[in-house]
């Protein structure tokens, strides 16, 4: 389960570099098992050394990716997980490229934003975490200027261009037909629940919850 | 073996006597181990007995009354009892006899197959063979399958297309597998087979749908396009419009991977207009509703892809009150069940008529779980392959051991193919189908956790077992229960399975894994292997004791310079090697390159990796007679 406070972890990324359980170079086999320190013999390891946090995708190497590292690390401490969750490596499992996006289908909802005359699709199997959503969000409505509330962490996604746009409230329609509010759920329920996003202007948001962060936000 | 019972005199050239390893099958059993081949530019072998007047009683100084009539008579007679020959290596064996032997087997052979692309040139298998019917082409090696080749590699079928356009106008059959295939190549097939019957596509890419549209419109007695996992671009181009509007011969229509919308409409009519359809396999975007259409147009399919097995989204109320167990029920013929992409479980009771009468049956698409896979699987009894998922977990491969009693083949891929969590099938699993599946000869079985005891188990309860590939996702796990190495249930596979040919090894694994496998695995032709192993012992025990052994993967393990050396003798008779991430230097490389000219020896460097001059990412080698390719990318450097 990916972790919903991830904002806080693309500063932390140069600091977690220097933690052992960080370190991209795999053991040769026969040597320490586990995430021990890696004598650099050549340090060649081929493929393996490029790490691809494949969680069900097919493996591309991209800049979310590479956030995501950080906060797998914080992940970790955060739940009763396995001490080191090991990167994952090009290839491995031997699991084609066809199977693996296969398997994560395509889960593409609609998008709709208040005042906006049409919809866009989004495909949540894009995406790993709340945060990467709502950054995509909003870069995808990035000609109308707006400010995303993220109850999640309480920190507003912003435009960084213009700083008094209207702010939306993103909440989704589950599987009951429900209107919820993003991050109540670990990321992969909401995946599987959501039927339709809605960016719906705070002003209307006057039923939800004030601005205290939402308790479950790093639950597992 | 055939023999030449009479000595001639013209057979003494021993040019024609040369071992074409390349051109042999796959299942080159009868490679002579350990044969030194000259490094002349005419390598030569001994021949065996009776190969010609070399031996035997052609030794005599006696000229031998050659005239030209009991010459031709004898190639008639050869040629009209070589056609029956079909076998790669009963052929292998006849050219290999005399000269003229070769000739005529070269004359007959309709079936042209080449395991590496690479190995031959085209223009020399073309005009050795001149009648060939059908051509099968195998390009990349296996690994590249997971992202260990950088794209671009090679293996274009290009240059295959346009020697066998000159050369077999009458070809009909083309199958590729790992092959690069241009809309271009496309079509020049259709233009240049007029007879063109079947085209098969395994794991290839570089085409689109436009390509598909060319042999559709232009092979007018195409019976069979199968794509099988393969890559194709969507074109925007109606292929499934292009068929020509008459009745065609289509008996069988794969598109299962084929990731773009097609007109329902004109498959619907194609399919109506193609009365010899025996297997079909939608895509993902054809509904359930649609797919009920189809299957009443098409009651006498044998095989049979249900694409998404979902209701669309816009009639999905319509769609789930049509009557598909009827519709079923009239496949009386159906064998063969795969598809279930995007499942709706409700639908599965569906497919109840059949399920006795099915011998194949693929859920490897379907997340289903155990309860809804029994009710499916007690009905099964016929079933011999079986791919599924993981998410039917032990309990449900419980329910499979329990009916599937002529299990031939068994496949469990993971959902959710992640090291380090918890995954839903284990040596449970195992245990229950070796135990009730007494007949497996092939498994996969991917899994977090596994034990000796099971592995051992499954080596005694099927001696039928021809393939065994068990994937322990994470890596170097060791057996769950006792924390020891996997080598013992690894080492019992080839120990008490007698017939196994094809193996993969995984988990924690020492050299003595390997010491096994050297030991016992006599006739193992194919190896993967995946970190694992402690030291160049460990390659060395499987290239000293395997003879047979053909394709030999290994990614991430220890093996360095001195254990690539050990395997000088055997290299010939392998179809390739691939070692990525392993330890070997561009030095080692060099000495293999050097003591073997006619093996092709590829060094490939990736990208992202930091690069040391002295380790070389990926060795990739293998036999050619054709030596260095001439279309080598940037980033392979040939030896």
């Amino acid at each position: 389960m990916s972790p919903e406070d991830g904002s806080n972890l693309l500063e932390s990324d140069a600091a977690s570099v220097s933690f052992k359980e960080t370190e991209l170079t795999l053991g040769l086999p026969g040597e320490s098992r586990g995430l021990a320190l890696i004598e650099k013999t050549g340090g060649k390891r081929g493929f393996s050394e490029t790490v691809d946090l494949n969680l069900g995708r097919s493996s591309t190497v991209d800049s979310d990716h590479k956030k995501y590292s950080g906060e797998s690390e914080t992940d970790v401490q955060n739940m009763a997980k396995p001490p080191a969750a090991k990167a994952q490596v090009v290839g491995w499992p031997p699991v084609r490229a066809y199977r693996k996006n296969a398997m994560k289908g395509c889960k593409y909802v609609k998008v709709a934003v208040d005042g906006a005359p049409y919809l866009r699709k989004v495909d949540l199997e894009m995406y790993s975490s709340y945060q990467q959503l709502l950054n995509a969000l909003q870069d995808m409505f990035s000609c109308s200027s707006f400010t995303i509330r993220n109850y999640l962490n309480e920190r507003a996604v912003t435009n960084q261009e213009v700083n008094n746009g209207v702010e939306y409230v993103p909440i989704y329609e589950d599987k009951d037909g429900d209107w919820m509010m993003l991050g109540d759920v670990p990321w992969k329920m909401f995946v599987e629940s959501c039927k339709r996003l809605r960016l719906m202007k705070s002003s209307e948001a006057i039923g939800f919850a004030p601005r205290t962060p939402s308790k479950c936000s790093s639950s597992n | 073996m055939i023999t030449n019972k009479k000595p001639r005199s013209s057979d003494t050239d021993s040019n024609y006597m040369r071992d074409d390893r390349t051109e042999m099958s796959e299942d080159d059993d009868r490679s002579p181990p350990s044969d030194s081949i000259a490094n002349g530019s005419c390598p030569t072998r001994t021949c065996t007995p009776g190969s010609g007047s070399g031996s035997g009683s052609g030794s005599s100084s006696i000229p031998e009354y050659s005239a030209p009539y009991p010459d031709r008579v004898l190639e008639n007679v050869l040629e009209n009892v070589l056609w029956f020959l079909t076998s790669r290596k009963d052929r292998n064996a006849a050219s290999l006899v005399c000269r003229s032997w070769y000739r005529v087997e070269a004359m007959t052979r309709s079936d042209l197959f080449i395991g590496n692309c690479y190995a031959v040139s085209p223009e020399r298998a073309t005009s050795r063979f001149t009648r060939v019917r059908s051509v099968t082409l195998k390009g990349k090696p296996r690994f590249a399958d997971f992202n260990l080749m950088p794209p671009n590699w090679g293996a274009h079928f290009a240059p295959w297309v346009s020697a066998t356009a000159k050369a077999y106008p009458w070809l009909e059959k083309i199958h590729l597998k790992r092959m690069s295939v241009t809309d271009d190549d496309l079509a020049l097939l259709a233009e240049s087979f007029s007879g063109f019957k079947e085209l098969v596509l395994v794991c290839c890419d570089g085409f689109g749908t436009s390509g598909l549209a060319a042999v559709a419109s232009k092979c007018r007695q195409l019976k069979v396009l199968d794509l099988i996992e393969s890559e194709v671009s969507d074109d925007e181009v109606d292929w499934i419009m292009c068929f020509p509007d008459t009745e065609t011969c289509l008996e069988s229509l794969i598109f299962d991977c084929v990731e773009c919308l097609v007109d329902f409409d004109a498959l619907e009519r194609l399919v109506v207009r193609s009365p010899s359809l025996k297997k079909l396999r939608l895509n993902r975007f054809v509904s359930i509703g649609q797919l009920y259409r189809l299957m009443v147009r098409a009651p006498q399919l044998t095989h049979l892809g249900t694409g998404s097995f979902s209701p669309s989204e816009d009639v999905a109320q319509g769609e789930l009150e049509l009557d598909y167990v009827s519709a079923f029920a009239a496949c009386k013929s159906l064998v063969c069940l795969s598809g279930f992409r995007e499942i709706v479980p409700d639908c599965l009771p569906a497919i109840y008529p059949i399920c006795a009468n099915l011998t194949s049956l693929n859920f490897s698409y379907a997340n289903i779980s155990a309860e809804q896979l029994k009710p499916i699987i007690s009905n099964c009894h016929k079933l011999q392959t079986f791919w599924v998922l993981d998410s039917i977990c032990d309990e449900g491969l419980q329910a499979v051991a329990t009916t599937c009693k002529e299990l031939r083949e068994l496949r469990v891929f993971p959902f959710d193919p992640r090291e380090d969590i918890e995954g839903p099938v284990s040596e449970v699993g195992l245990q229950a189908i070796s135990e009730g599946c007494r007949k497996l000869q092939s498994i996969l079985y991917f899994c977090q956790r596994m034990t000796n005891a099971a592995v051992i188990a499954m080596s005694k309860n099927c001696p039928d077992l021809v393939v065994f590939r068990l994937c322990i996702m994470g890596r170097q796990r060791p057996d769950h229960v006792t924390g020891e190495p996997m080598d013992e249930g690894f080492g019992a596979i080839v120990m008490n399975c007698k017939k196994l040919t094809r193996l993969a090894v995984s988990g924690l694994l020492t050299d003595t894994a390997f010491a096994y496998i050297g030991k016992y695995g006599k006739i193992v032709r194919t190896l993967s292997v995946a970190f694992a192993g402690d030291s160049d012992m460990g390659l060395k025990y499987v290239l000293e004791g395997c003879p047979r052994l053909q394709k030999l993967e290994i990614r991430d393990s220890p093996f360095g310079d001195t254990a690539l050396l050990s395997g000088l003798h055997h290299y010939y008779n392998m179809r390739f090697l691939w070692m990525s991430a392993c330890r070997l230097s561009h030095q080692g490389c060099q000495q293999i390159a050097q003591a073997l000219p006619h093996l092709v020896v590829e060094v490939i460097k990736h990208e992202d990796t930091v690069h040391t001059d002295d380790y070389a990412d990926t060795l990739y080698m293998y036999r050619s007679l054709a030596g260095r390719r001439h279309d080598v990318p940037k980033f392979v450097s040939i030896l």
